[in-house]
């Protein structure tokens, strides 16, 4: 349409041969990516004629700092536009919108920078523009106190920003990821959370490994296996995706079983197509049956991936550890399993998550047992990690119990964190996405839609940071009245995260029949342990410039 | 981008951008008296650093000397008092005296910085924002129509709020330190971490340090950005300043032995950790730097002896299994396998000597156990392995003992391919006999489950069992002598 040549992924070296004239660099404002840019214009063909020119647009916002280090590189001079594109919040779904920042954890609870909640204010406020004010205003933890202080004072600063669209949300829920520490710690089951834990779900994609998606029909061609990772896209735009992507892994099969009876039996009834009329019709439903056992066909190999993993006795054993802790068992003292995991040097992240776990859920280690396991964890790893180590101290997922008293207990008990009885097929509950455990997240929100925090106030007190609430006066004339039945639509934005299990959490509630409410949910990032633990790591490795 | 330069840089942009200002100036002519005089008296401690300042040759090759001189004059007569003694200060404080001056990379870097004559880039933000950049000759000669528009007079709130927009706005009309620190807090009270670095750096440049450290001690948020801008481009030295001012002890120690990573010899490196050791870590940190450098420490020595030994070749063991990679820089756990696989019976007091790692580090039992194990079952050599668990009490009897539980034993073994004959003797002494009858079928061990149903009297199981046996062999044999029982 803007005749657009080419284009490119960004990474360092010579930029690749295309006959244009202008060049535009796309790209989040951070120094490792500037060092690329620098990279690729000083290699740029000086001689070549016609000369490119370079432009570059900053995602969200232009950065003082990134200029300045192009500058300092010798290159700044070389862009002849240098502008910005204010993209806030990505839709990802029909009812998820992330900012796809995924160090606004780290610089929110590691740098105290907090620019990012910034700019999650301003997504805030451009989403407000668009859907209408939101009346009331929700939040616990610190960021989410200075969220809303933030929004309360860019709409009494910009007073055209007073609309009038009727409002869709009614309330807007605030959460710091540091209120609930555990829940993106544990392994997720349902089927999209097992998809990212295993496989990582990369703005809606997934690369899957390509021997279980040969074509079937290529007679013997064994040989000539794909050996290109196959690429997925998964949203709700699939019926069958969406169907199965909340629910438990262990309630996947039975789906995938049934549809492939109904999509077998709707192929059989063109034996039974009669007349022309039928088999008109029977015709005209081919694109659609046909995309349906496509897409059957990659859920169930996709299935048969994780279920490899699900059954071997590694994932039992820690799923085992996980769920121990989780329901108050043995967090106090140093855990075989995890011991023997780093004996036979499983992946750093896996201990750390465990025993990050282990920790949040005990409000802190004991002296000794936290001692022993840095000792094991340095010695086994490389002293260098004592930078993670820290760093994960200071983000609290790691600390000594210093009160003497583990919260935890009492958090569990009133907030009902552990089910014992947890209906994986017919789910009654959210524990169902962490088969037992119910994020605490999530159970904050249905709390507060019914019967209010006012129930909770201790455990609220116990929980970091402040909780409160805002209101934000509308007209008259869009005040809401309320039809007798109509669900209210609450807005839980997550600062500093997401996983797909407590997304899944939210689904449910918004289908629970007599719920009342309907979620939509935003986030800063989409995470699970993993990335998330990652991100909060010290980059060991010095940069490759 | 060297440090050094950036602490120069400092110091011309300092000068530098008092000298556009200049014209506009008409309101603080006391100062500018004043500052003259100050200046004035730390002229010859200017002069003098500027004798060894290889920064004099401009990227157009002219000669610099006369207009660098003026540039000198201009700024300094429109400095203000606090920031002529500030700028003079930092070029004399004797922490900047250590700075190596930058020698190499001048004329290639000069090339670079020719580029910014680009037309499109003389744009004012340029002037503003620019610190990395030393084309102060030319900027004399800038018509001054460009610079109309950012002597307007926005307030503080004002200036914050078109930065936020993404404006270019000029800092430089915030003289006084009264007048920064509104625009600080402005910018604070912005939220938008963008604007307050922008501030920041302009701070940076225009603040003494001591004052700096001093206002951003009670900004609690502005400080956080500092140490976050510091780290991400790198200035080391002024962010251990400003921790060591804070008494942040601690994350100065970790700011500074996280700089080990980026040194690649492996000499400097220990020589720099063995400083590190001294750091003001908290008590269980600086025992774990002190492991870390003498880890390092004994890698050097050993790394030196075996590469010796093996390309002398007379050694046999690194003959048979030629050194995969070298031992430098791993972590303490893989030393110890390396030291399990290739100098196993090595007296106690030799360092690559797995006992001696053991005392020196406090290597917990079982951590050792399963090293030495996981190496010898590489080497496949059964008789350690066997010493491994066998301990003697003092009637002189011999029992097998594992702390790592046998179980984990089998495991092990079988992951390095040992021969059924020793993986069923482990197999046997595996406590539990659920998990044993599951190993040895698992792992084939007929004789070991054909003893354990005997023991249990199942004459179910054991008939059942018969099919998994070869027909004719020593096992058919003797299950069935044991049924016939």
């Amino acid at each position: 349409e803007h005749e657009v040549e080419k284009m490119f992924t960004l990474k360092p070296g010579r930029l690749p041969q295309a006959d244009v004239k202008n060049i535009i660099f796309f790209v989040r404002p951070k120094l490792e990516l500037m060092d690329i840019i620098t990279d690729n214009v000083l290699r740029e063909d000086r001689g070549r004629s016609p000369q490119r020119d370079f432009h570059i647009l900053f995602v969200p916002r232009r950065s003082l700092l990134c200029e300045q280090w192009l500058k300092e590189q010798g290159v700044l001079g070389s862009f002849i536009h240098r502008e910005q594109y204010s993209l806030d919040l990505i839709p990802f779904d029909g009812d998820l919108l992330s900012m796809e920042s995924e160090s606004t954890f780290k610089e929110c609870y590691l740098e105290s920078d907090q620019t990012s909640l910034y700019h999650a204010a301003k997504g805030l406020m451009t989403l407000q523009a668009l859907y209408g004010t939101i009346p009331q205003i929700f939040g616990k933890g610190e960021c989410a106190r200075h969220v809303a202080n933030m929004m309360i004072r860019m709409k009494r600063e910009f007073p055209g920003s007073q609309n009038s669209i009727f409002p869709v949300f009614d309330t807007l829920l605030l959460l710091d990821r540091n209120v609930d520490l555990l829940t993106p710690l544990a392994t997720q089951l349902t089927y999209e959370g097992l998809i990212d834990e295993i496989y990582g779900i990369q703005n809606t994609y997934v690369k899957l490994p390509p021997e279980k998606f040969a074509p079937k029909k290529q007679g013997e061609g064994g040989k000539d296996l794909p050996t290109e990772p196959k690429k997925l896209q998964l949203n709700s735009a699939e019926e069958l995706y969406a169907e199965i992507r909340d629910k438990n892994f262990n309630a996947v099969g039975s789906v995938l079983s049934k549809k492939a009876k109904i999509i077998s039996a709707a192929f059989e009834e063109r034996h039974h197509a009669k007349t022309v009329g039928e088999i008109k019709q029977f015709v005209s439903q081919l694109p659609h049956m046909q995309a349906a056992r496509s897409s059957l066909a990659n859920h169930t190999s996709i299935a048969e991936l994780i279920k490899d993993i699900t059954t071997s006795e590694d994932f039992f054993d820690n799923l085992t550890v996980e769920q121990e802790f989780m329901s108050g068992i043995d967090t106090d003292k140093v855990n075989n399993y995890i011991e023997d995991c780093i004996a036979q040097k499983h992946p750093l992240i896996k201990i750390l998550r465990l025993v990050c776990l282990q920790s949040v859920c005990n409000s802190g280690l004991k002296q000794k047992v936290l001692d022993h396991y840095k000792r094991e964890i340095l010695q086994t790893y490389g002293y260098e990690h004592v930078l993670t180590l820290n760093n994960l101290e200071k983000a609290g997922l790691l600390k000594l119990q210093t009160s003497g008293r583990n919260n935890y207990p009492t958090i569990r008990k009133t907030l009902r964190l552990w089910m014992d009885d947890v209906n994986e097929q017919n789910p009654n509950d959210i524990s169902y996405v962490y088969s037992g455990y119910a994020p605490l997240s999530v159970r904050l929100a249905q709390l507060l839609a019914r019967p209010g925090w006012r129930s909770i106030e201790e455990v609220l007190k116990m929980l970091p940071g402040p909780h409160f609430e805002e209101r934000q006066q509308l007209p008259t004339g869009l005040q809401k009245k309320r039809q007798h039945g109509e669900n209210r639509v609450t807005l839980v934005f997550f600062l500093g995260g997401v996983t797909y299990a407590e997304i899944a959490a939210l689904r449910f509630l918004s289908q629970m029949e007599d719920g009342g409410t309907e979620y939509v949910i935003a986030t800063t990032k989409l995470i699970n342990g993993t990335s998330w633990i990652k991100s909060l790591m010290e980059k060991l490795e010095p940069a490759p410039f | 981008m060297s440090r050094a330069r950036a602490d120069e840089e400092e110091y011309w942009h300092s000068s530098k951008f008092r000298a556009f200002t200049f014209d506009d100036e008409d309101d603080e002519l006391s100062q500018l008296k004043e500052s003259k005089r100050a200046v004035n008296s730390l002229r010859d401690i200017v002069d003098d650093d500027d004798d060894d300042d290889l920064e004099r040759v401009s990227w157009s090759g002219e000669p610099v000397g006369s207009i660098s001189w003026s540039i000198k004059e201009t700024a300094s007569s429109s400095t203000s008092s606090l920031e002529g003694r500030d700028s003079s200060l930092q070029k004399g404080s004797s922490s900047y005296a250590a700075f190596p001056k930058q020698v190499s990379s001048y004329s290639l870097s000069s090339l670079f910085k020719g580029r910014n004559k680009l037309p499109s880039f003389q744009s004012l933000s340029d002037a503003l924002s620019d610190t990395g950049v030393k084309n102060y000759a030319p900027e004399l000669r800038r018509p001054k129509t460009e610079y109309k528009d950012y002597s307007s007079d926005w307030s503080p709130k004002d200036t914050v709020r078109r930065m936020q927009r993404g404006k270019v706005c000029s800092l430089e009309r915030f003289r006084s330190l009264q007048d920064k620190l509104v625009l600080l807090d402005e910018a604070v009270a912005g939220h938008d971490g963008n604007v307050i670095t922008a501030v920041l750096i302009f701070l940076k440049r225009t603040l003494r340090r001591e004052i700096l450290f001093r206002e951003l001690e009670v900004r609690q948020v502005a400080l956080c950005h500092l140490i976050h801008f510091l780290k991400e481009t790198g200035e080391q030295k002024l962010l251990l300043d400003l921790l060591r001012f804070l008494d942040r002890t601690e994350e100065v120690a970790l700011s500074q032995y996280r700089e080990h990573l980026n040194i690649q010899d492996v000499e400097k490196r220990r020589e720099f950790l063995k400083v590190c050791i001294g750091l003001p870590f908290s008590a269980e940190d600086t025992s774990h730097i002190q492991d870390h450098y003498t880890l390092l420490e004994r890698q050097i020595i050993i790394e030196a002896n075996d590469r010796h030994l093996e390309t002398a070749g007379q050694s046999e063991i690194f003959r048979k299994y030629p050194r995969k990679a070298s031992i430098l820089n791993m972590p303490l756990v893989t030393t110890l396998f390396y030291s399990c696989f290739y100098h196993y019976t090595e007296a106690e007091g030799t360092f690559s000597s797995p006992t001696n790692l053991k005392k020196t580090f406090k290597i917990p039992d079982k951590q050792y156990v399963l090293t030495a194990l996981a190496a010898r079952a590489k080497l496949r050599a059964w008789d350690d392995v066997d010493a491994l668990f066998t301990t003697k009490n003092w009637l002189g009897y011999t029992k097998k003992k594992a702390p790592i539980g046998f179980h984990r034993v089998v495991e092990i073994l079988q992951r390095n391919n040992a021969p059924v004959q020793v993986l069923q003797e482990y197999v046997r002494l595996v406590e539990d006999v659920e998990t044993r009858l599951n190993l040895a079928t698992k792992y084939k061990c007929h004789d070991v489950v054909i003893e354990t149903y005997r023991d249990l009297k199942d004459r179910i199981q054991l008939t059942a069992y018969k099919c998994k046996v070869e027909r004719g062999s020593a096992e058919e044999e003797k299950i069935n002598s044991i049924l016939s029982n």
